[in-house]
């Protein structure tokens, strides 16, 4: 852009509605210049400003006793005991994924990271979560299986060279995705308690230093292009992705926290999103100060780059510092030991305004509070989905409410419906009956619940040595050397369920999280979340936004996780088209004793096997609804029901799960989700390292029909095993904590047998279905996977 | 006895080597900056994983230019231990302390795993406590972690029993399938004439703890600390 005159083509260019314009001017009292129009832009784009979200975010929960810092900050600090605090956060960098998969992803995780080095603490963890459109779709399956391959390879370039151990995360496959994939990546540091640093531009006259990386013409106008939806012209944003260089962001790093400890830091943040622009705005902000720059001093790696570019450009591995007065020249030392530029540009003032220099004089002079403060809010109308289906249907408004949320329950019991609806024979046996072990095999290779081990054997998981429950068990264990201690950590989302009934879709993504770290016997201690949805401007998409916060907000409050850091992502639509509603969850779990951890699999021949918590009918939305019975996310999503999660039941499955734990007395656990009991159960099975695969021997019994006892997905339900001696006491504390506990079998043998009231309904050679259940998802990528290692 | 680790940029597993060294070996030990020089005061150095210089080029191929090695070469001609992991190995051999050469793995992917390598000769200062044809479990992690070299070569590491680990199964055989990189005759580490210079792609310092999975690395450590001890003896 080279024109300077303000059109309103020029306005509409920079995502700035025309009231927008007018309010800046009217704030300004005259117009703005180039400069400011770019600054306000990317300071009141959604990605930065939160407009459409705020007033939705202030319910939910942020604090506890735990909690050290509170959302506002680059990350959350949590207390994790005997001085330690973990910051942690998870961000979206789906935008830029789509269009770049490699630099995308790659982008996406150097972000995250010094979000929380920025903090001070050094990164140790680090997850994804990732959701593509299906890999065997007939036109969209190629494109999907390359952006798969292409992002995880970008997230183990980065990662890897980078030195964080990627330890785990999720990865889901739908076509609502299809033209939105979903990269959100989380990061956790370990810090003590009194290192913490802010980003704050404190203490007028401290000199404002600009480190690492060069200024290049990358990037400019990436928070602008993350707060619009996509049309067929995405592609030619490509210039807008930035291309990430983990070398030197592992210099930046050490670096930086060198800088931190020699106590010549007042304050210290990333240049993330908005660049330069943010990180000077956002510190004189929270310090309530001004702030100074001139931008002749910015190193530069292109030539005669404009002061518009300068303020917008987006170049990784970037750091703005604020340093003590008189101390400026030790940070400059301390950069140029590790061969990183470190330069003044500029000092801290009492203005209260962002002040920016260039050649030709003054090219920006705005109050500080203008930008954050006074940015617009918005409180979007919204339209429940009742709503919106009534009016298109019968063209009736109806108020709003509660009653209206949740669709009636279908009058004939679901799973007879689906059974008769299926007409797919190679399903079936002579009886009609869907054939139970083709079922669980069919689950077995499905990408949804196939082993995610060909992503992440390409991610070192095991840097730095704390790895101590490596990917593929239900939540990730890192330990914390100086301690006994350890941290559990996972990453969950559930679009299916958000799309059908967002509030109580969130509160089950929630309860699915802390019941993952449970499985590895950690306690939740609060989350960070990423809340992915599609354009803020269509009311049905706010209202399951405001649904979604309260859901979540609920959840959290009973299990007293709140909510330390989070990042929203909107406009993830393309063509008209959104993803289905995906707050995806970043559980942190604590464990008092890393000796007691425990994993998924079955252990010792002759244990016990049962069932912490009850069966439902809840397979109208389910992966077996999906795979075996062939049906859409829209069907599924249009006459599903979404599992009622009882949070009391939840708790109570939960805090066995944890005194059997801690008590020694649980030799393994984990939790029913994608596939159900069997599912759950061949997984408990399979081999993990110094452990061979084992068989099972289930006998189940009830009046639910089979392929609900096998494949529903109700929630609050956690298998576990463990010596017939632990048996009575076992019983004892799932009764004083009334929590159903059923033993429903016996490890032993080389296959999985599961029996229903006395009629065997499954029996698999473990060995088959587990080489088949860890290679699926690997056979799918051969042709992409080499083309995106070749890159 | 004094054990080195050197800090390339880019080295990201130099801290992992320090803590075993200090924690499970007990020894002392310092981290040494690139760019010093002086190795005068150490018995032992440990070249660590990682990606050092960003590996953008050519893993280890400007990482050899650093100030320091020219100092590990002469530390290593005076018969100072050395032991390079992972970009360690791949270092030394750039710097032609070893021959041969690491390419990318055979499936163009990195690889992050438990594998098992056999110990084909315990004459060398880093396995002379361990037992031949034992079979260790330990991570590896890399991209570039295919060992290649020409005929002449290996026959000369064959002849010299200078193969001291090679990837195998769980019951020690040498198959294809065992081989996770593609490595020449599934050459897992080798160690130079003198047997004071030894390289490896897995990562015994990743190994030394049940917790992690694993404590088959610590007979590499002990190895060569029961070395040590032994030359101070004398």
């Amino acid at each position: 852009m080279t024109s300077e005159l303000i059109t309103p083509e020029v306005v509409a260019a920079h995502n700035l509605t025309s009231i927008e314009y007018e309010r800046i001017k009217q704030l300004l009292g005259r117009e703005p210049t180039f400069v400011e129009l770019g600054i306000f832009s990317v300071m009141w784009s959604e990605h930065c400003s939160y407009k459409s979200s705020k007033v939705h975010l202030r319910r939910l929960p942020t604090r506890n006793e735990r909690v050290v810092v509170p959302p506002g900050e680059n990350a959350g600090v949590v207390d994790v005991g005997d001085g330690w605090c973990a910051a942690f956060k998870v961000e979206s960098h789906n935008h830029p994924s789509f269009i770049e998969p490699f630099q995308g992803a790659a982008t996406g995780v150097g972000g995250i990271l010094r979000d929380i080095f920025t903090m001070g603490a050094r990164p140790v963890a680090s997850m994804n979560s990732l959701r593509f459109g299906s890999l065997d779709h007939p036109q969209t399956g190629r494109r999907n299986r390359a952006l798969l391959a292409g992002v995880v390879a970008g997230i183990a370039h980065y990662g890897n060279a980078f030195g964080v151990a990627t330890v785990g995360g999720e990865v889901m496959f739908d076509d609502a995705y299809a033209l939105n994939p979903l990269v959100n990546a989380f990061a956790l540091g370990l810090v003590r308690h009194d290192q913490i640093f802010f980003g704050r531009a404190s203490g007028v006259g401290n000199p404002v230093l600009y480190v690492g990386a060069k200024t290049g013409r990358d990037g400019i106008h990436g928070a602008t292009m993350a707060s619009a939806e996509f049309d067929d012209e995405a592609l030619e944003k490509r210039p807008t992705v930035q291309v990430g260089d983990p070398f030197l962001e592992k210099l930046l790093l050490e670096a930086c926290l060198e800088a931190m400890r020699s106590g010549a830091v007042a304050g210290i943040q990333d240049m993330g999103a908005a660049g330069l622009t943010s990180s000077s705005c956002e510190m004189a902000a929270r310090a309530g100060t001004g702030i100074e720059l001139d931008l002749t001093l910015v190193p530069q790696r292109e030539q005669a780059m404009t002061a518009y570019e300068i303020m917008l450009s987006e170049s990784q591995e970037r750091m703005l510092i604020v340093a003590h007065k008189g101390r400026e020249r030790q940070v400059v030392d301390i950069f140029k030991n590790w061969d990183l530029d470190a330069v003044v540009i500029g000092r801290v003032t009492d203005t209260g305004h962002v002040q920016v220099m260039h050649h030709e004089g003054t090219v920006a002079d705005i109050p500080v509070n203008f930008l954050t403060d006074e940015a617009p809010v918005y409180e979007r109308p919204m339209k429940s989905k009742t709503e919106s289906g009534r009016q298109k249907d019968e063209d009736v408004a109806v108020g709003g409410g509660v009653d209206l949320i949740s669709p009636a329950p279908p009058s004939a019991p679901v799973l007879e419906s689906l059974a008769r609806e299926t007409d797919n024979e190679q399903q079936t046996t002579d009886n009609g009956q869907i054939d139970h072990n083709d079922a669980l095999l069919q689950l077995l290779v499905a990408p949804n619940v196939a082993s995610k081990e060909w992503v992440y054997r390409q991610y070192d998981h095991m840097v730095r040595t704390n790895t101590a429950v490596l990917p593929g068990a239900d939540a990730a264990i890192v330990r914390i050397k100086e301690t006994r201690r350890a941290l559990a950590m996972c990453l969950d989302g559930n679009g299916r369920y958000c799309a059908a009934d967002p509030r109580a879709g969130a509160r089950l993504v929630v309860a699915e999280a802390a019941r993952n770290v449970v499985c590895v016997g950690a306690r939740p201690l609060a989350i960070t979340n990423c809340l992915n949805f599609a354009s803020p401007e269509r009311p049905e998409v706010m209202w399951a936004f405001s649904e979604t916060v309260d859901g979540m907000a609920e959840a959290c409050r009973a299990f007293d996780t709140p909510v330390v850091s989070g990042n929203v992502s909107f406009y993830n639509e393309t063509e008209g088209r959104g993803i289905l509603p995906t707050p995806v969850i970043g559980m942190v779990g604590l464990v008092e004793d890393v000796r007691r951890v425990i994993q998924p699999g079955f252990k010792q021949e002759g244990d016990l096997i049962a069932l912490l918590g009850t069966t439902n009918d809840d397979l109208s939305i389910s992966e077996y609804a999906a795979t075996v019975l062939g049906r859409t996310t829209e069907e599924m999503i249009e006459r599903g029901r979404v599992p009622v999660l009882e949070l009391q039941l939840e708790k109570a499955v939960q805090e066995v799960c944890l005194r059997g734990t801690e008590a020694g007395l649980l030799r393994s656990a984990h939790d029913c989700a994608d596939g159900g009991l069997a599912v759950a159960l061949a997984e408990s099975c399979f081999s993990s390292l110094n452990r061979p695969a084992i068989g099972a021997g289930i006998e189940l019994n009830g009046a639910l029909a089979p392929p609900v006892q096998l494949f529903s997905e109700s929630p609050s339900r956690i298998v576990v095993s463990f010596a017939t001696e632990a048996r009575a006491q076992l019983e004892e504390i799932a009764a004083e904590l009334n929590c159903p506990f059923v033993v429903i079998g016996r490890v032993g043998d080389t296959s999985l047998r599961i029996a229903i009231n006395g009629t065997l309904v499954i029996a698999r050679d473990l060995n088959e279905i587990e080489t088949v259940w860890r290679s699926a998802l690997g056979q799918r990528l051969q042709t992409e996977a080499l083309a995106a290692a070749a890159e | 006895m004094k054990f080195g680790v050197i800090v390339f940029p880019g080295s990201n597993c130099d801290h992992d080597a320090y803590h075993v060294i200090s924690k499970h070996v007990g020894q002392p030990v310092s981290f040494i900056w690139h760019k010093e020089t002086d190795l005068s005061g150490y018995d032992a150095i440990i070249i660590p994983g990682g990606f050092s210089y960003g590996d953008y080029l050519r893993a280890g191929a400007l990482a050899r230019f650093s100030p320091v090695m020219s100092s590990v070469r002469e530390f290593a001609a005076r018969g100072g231990f050395v032991l390079g992991i992972c970009n360690g190995f791949q270092i030394l051999c750039e710097a032609g302390l070893l021959p041969g050469a690491l390419i990318r793995n055979r499936n163009l992917h990195f690889v992050c795993a438990h594998i098992n390598v056999l110990v084909e000769t315990t004459d060398t200062p880093f396995t002379n406590e361990l037992t031949r044809g034992a079979v260790l479990r330990l991570p590896i992690a890399h991209a570039e972690g295919n060992y290649t070299c020409d005929d002449a070569t290996l026959a000369e590491l064959q002849r010299e029993d200078r193969i001291v680990f090679r990837y195998c199964d769980d019951a020690g055989h040498i198959t294809d399938k065992a081989n996770p990189n593609g490595a020449r005759d599934s050459i897992a580490g080798i160690c130079n004439r003198a047997r004071n210079v030894i390289g490896l792609m897995p990562h015994p310092e990743r190994a030394c703890e049940d917790l992690l999975g694993s404590s088959d690395g610590r007979g590499i450590f002990h190895s060569l600390t029961a070395t040590l001890v032994h030359a101070q003896e004398r």
